[in-house]
């Protein structure tokens, strides 16, 4: 009706939303619509009663009336937990649970100035890391130790690849500074914090190709600290998977 | 009533230990005197940080633009950009002009006070915080270059001098600056305290104190509790770079190829000490405006100011749930996802006082009689602003929301118009109201700043202002981040634009607006610099009440600017609240608070140079 009209019509802007392509995005986009909304709406109409108030004159001296002092403090107070509750329901259910278990691993480990991905390969388990074996140019940029059993299969990708549909489980790292880990087209931000492992789990829907940014300033090299989702196919996903792994050994 | 006259009795010179008038003058413990200089160091602090902005939008729009003598702006100096400014506009001019430099120059006559109450302390503190801004300004000449962490200064990057340029030199350098900034502040804020509670005329009680002096009163408050934290916070981040201990440093940090083993801190903890402070201070910045703006808005519509003890309530409200949000600074940083539901709350919370504020300015101005002196249409502009910045607060208070606004445009957006827009609005308000208290001496009475330019001004800065800041919560909104130095990301292999520059050059086009609007706002304070040097030296004298204000600074005794000794002047003594008017269909009457007549008796005074128009 009206409701998806306006929001239809809010996605066609020149400077919209970029587009959405996680479970979880279409509630977040709405709720922020609606958020937009009201704002204008409100603006509107405070900017109309100054407005009003200034152009119409009269000598009514001010006054103290019970009603116009609480009653539009308490309709906003009522306007404000709404939205605190609704969106605290959304929070609540991305944020206060953790992935399930069947959820895919992959790890994020934000360096000046690169986001490295690690999948666990067929144990399913990530393989220990020490900070003084991190060898870039040897090709262990996250420090893997070789000796861990667990490592074996482990491989690392400057891409993140993800199979669509499948609910991810993501573990955030950093290892120098506080990095932004943040796509934008799966309504999805969180900092990587060196010295924590932060979890992060969402479902990609859209195959396709999106931006990763780094959204916490990390030094100068930050406006650079792209990388690139890859969204596939389910099969496609496990052809790649299989290549990495191969790859690995 | 009271004589009319403006012209004070000749005085010596006030301090006679000086070897030199001129050096008796710089280094004056008169409160008018320490307010006007700390007002010039706000002038020149602005100036800086406005060329600062101006340079980066034009970066971001035209990156091969060389700048002159220096060449073309790399990606560091374009964060050196950011930080500079963000601490020279944030520091250096929104707490230091309304706080200190009209607190200064008018606070003490506002609650009937000839001094404030610690001459040497207010002037020692105007001093120091002209060295941290020099050592600001010198920080940003260090081998190594400026510091490029933005005014927040998260570590490790900060902690570490080996993390990159700007972390060397330059960020002790800024950490000093803003160590002296913050024990000025609090010395500062000490005075402010003790002169409000210790000084005040007979008769000021607190329910008649204008609401200004609430807003110096709260930021006071707010200052001592936030710097203080502020200043412990920079010592450990100091000690954690030279002293070896690692409060913000985790164990087994790699920076740079350099690991840092030593102990167990965490970055968080900076956030928490940082935001304490940090979110504070923008109320710190702003609710001197708020309390101008509820009297000027009351002066100008000749009303008096709707539900006034709510109104002081609200400030105090504002100032306690200012210290207790700090964390909605944080929903993404890391904390407990229950925790940011709790700080979500807090902020939603303030909404309300806030709120309650925008609705007394509404209903004092609604249908009353206005006149639209400049003064009375930048306090309408502050409210503008104010409904238009805070709106998106709510909006980024819930942190679903702010999952995908954090460090987007859409929050420099929304902090630029309440807290940048409607400050300096607020600035511009108190110095075209004030300014015949800032230029009388004691040879001639004040000038007013002529109404014509002050017009144009408002109009132009207004346009300005919204040109620039509304298109930035359409940038944000498209996913462009703060802190980027190029909107074109790296390319991707085989193809020329990678995801992400597709996603960021996207908004481009109005970025190029943006920046042209930021250049029309930025030149349109030529108006102001035009109107403020010839009135200065050709302005029309004002007389000793020009917009027929309530509150004691415009008490006759009060307007002269050299010093008279207490025991010269005549006893002040306040009778009433502020903002006392009453109309007729042709004229308009006002009773001071001094005035110790009523309405009945009180001649009332001819409408002349406030008509409503
Ligand atoms: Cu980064
Ligand atoms: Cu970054």
């Amino acid at each position: 009706m009206i409701w998806s009209r306006l929001t239809s019509a809010a996605t066609l802007l020149p400077w919209s939303l970029p587009a959405d392509a996680s479970a979880h995005g279409p509630a977040l986009d709405h709720h922020l619509l609606l958020n937009l909304w009201i704002a204008l709406a409100l603006l509107a109409l405070a900017h109309l009663i100054l407005l009003t108030g200034l152009l119409a004159r009269r000598h009514s001296a001010p006054n103290h009336l019970w009603r116009i002092e609480y009653l539009p403090l308490a309709a906003l107070a009522l306007l404000f937990s709404t939205l605190t509750v609704k969106a605290e329901r959304l929070w609540a259910a991305t944020r206060y649970t953790g992935a399930s278990p069947t959820a895919l691993q992959v790890e994020v480990t934000g360096v000046q100035f690169a986001w490295y991905f690690r999948y666990p390969g067929p144990d399913a388990t990530f393989g220990l890391t020490h900070p003084n074996l991190v060898a870039p140019g040897e090709g262990n940029p996250l420090g893997i130790d070789p000796n861990d059993p667990h490592s074996a299969d482990d491989h690392v990708s400057s891409q993140l690849v993800l199979p669509a549909n499948r609910e991810v489980d993501l573990r955030l790292n950093a290892q120098d500074v506080i990095h932004g880990f943040s796509i934008p087209e799966m309504r999805l931000k969180q900092n990587a914090v060196p010295g924590q492992t932060i979890h992060l789990h969402f479902t990609p829907t859209t195959p396709g190709t999106y931006a990763i940014l780094c959204t916490q300033l990390c030094g100068l090299g930050h406006y650079r600290m792209n990388a690139t989702l890859r969204i596939l196919p389910p099969d496609q996903f496990a052809n790649w998977l299989a290549t990495q792994q191969k790859a690995a050994k | 009533m009271t004589p009319h006259s403006n012209i004070p009795p000749s005085q010596p010179q006030a301090n006679k230990l000086s070897p030199t008038p001129v050096l008796a003058r710089v280094f004056s413990t008169d409160h008018r005197i320490i307010g006007i200089q700390y007002l010039i160091l706000a002038l020149v602090s602005v100036i800086i940080g406005t060329l600062l902005s101006l340079l980066m939008r034009i970066h971001l729009v035209w990156p091969d633009w060389p700048l002159a003598l220096h060449g073309p702006i790399l990606p560091e100096d374009y964060l050196a950009l950011v930080t500079i400014h963000g601490t020279i506009m944030l520091f250096f001019v929104l707490t230091t002009a309304p706080q200190a430099g009209f607190g200064n120059l008018i606070l003490p006559a506002q609650i009937g006070a000839r001094t404030m109450a610690f001459p040497g302390l207010n002037a020692a503190s105007f001093w120091l915080t002209a060295i941290a801004l020099i050592t600001l300004l010198a920080s940003t000449f260090a081998p190594g270059g400026a510091a490029i962490s933005g005014w927040t200064a998260y570590p490790p990057l900060s902690a570490v001098p080996s993390s990159g340029p700007g972390q060397a030199l330059g960020m002790d350098l800024w950490l000093a600056s803003i160590a002296l900034f913050a024990i000025a502040s609090t010395a500062s804020s000490i005075n402010t305290l003790t002169t409000i509670l210790r000084n005040r005329c007979p008769g000021m009680t607190w329910e008649r104190l204008p609401l200004t002096v609430w807003g110096w009163f709260t930021a006071a408050l707010l200052s001592i509790i936030a710097f203080s934290v502020l200043l412990a916070a920079i010592l450990l981040l100091f000690c954690d770079r030279h002293a070896g201990t690692s409060f913000f440093l985790p164990n087994g940090d790699l920076v740079n190829g350099v690991l840092h083993q030593s102990g167990n801190g965490s970055p968080l903890l900076w956030l928490h000490l940082f935001w304490f402070f940090g979110h504070p201070e923008v109320y710190i910045a702003i609710l001197p405006g708020m309390g101008l703006t509820s009297m000027l808005l009351a002066n100008f519509s000749h009303r008096r100011v709707f539900a006034y003890r709510t109104m002081i309530v609200t400030t105090l409200l504002i100032g306690l749930l200012g210290i207790l949000l700090w964390g909605h600074h944080m929903f993404v940083a890391g904390l407990n996802p229950f925790a940011s539901s709790a700080f979500s709350i807090s902020t939603m919370a303030i909404a309300l006082p806030a709120a309650a504020k925008v609705l007394s300015w509404l209903a004092t101005t609604w249908r009353s009689r206005p006149s639209y002196k400049t003064p009375m249409l930048f306090a309408l502009g502050f409210v503008s602003l104010f409904i238009t910045g805070g709106l998106t607060g709510p909006i980024l208070a819930q942190p679903i929301l702010d999952e995908y606004l954090h460090n987007t445009f859409f929050v420099v957006a929304h902090f630029h118009l309440i807290m940048a827009m409607a400050g300096i609005f607020g600035l511009y308000a108190a110095t075209y109201y004030w300014f015949p208290l800032i230029t009388a001496t004691s040879s001639h009475p004040g000038r007013l700043l002529s109404e014509p330019l002050g017009h144009l001004h408002f109009w132009c800065t207004l346009i300005g202002a919204y040109a620039v800041f509304l298109p930035m919560h359409l940038t944000g909104l498209a996913g462009e981040p703060r802190h980027y130095a190029q909107l074109t990301g790296i390319p991707s292999p085989g193809s020329s634009l990678s995801p992400a520059g597709a996603l960021l050059s996207h908004t481009l086009p109005l970025n190029r607006f943006i920046t042209y609007a930021a250049i029309f706002l930025a030149a349109a304070q030529l108006l102001f610099f035009i109107n403020l040097t010839r009135t200065l030296y050709k302005g029309a004298f004002a007389s000793s009440n020009p917009w027929r204000a309530t509150t004691l600074e415009w008490h006759p005794t009060m307007n002269p600017f050299t010093p008279s000794p207490a025991s010269d002047t005549a006893e002040i003594s306040v009778h009433r609240t502020p903002c006392h008017y009453q109309f007729t269909s042709t004229e308009i009457s006002f009773l001071p608070q001094w005035a110790p007549v009523s309405f009945a008796q009180d001649k009332i005074e001819k409408a002349t140079d406030s008509k409503p128009e």
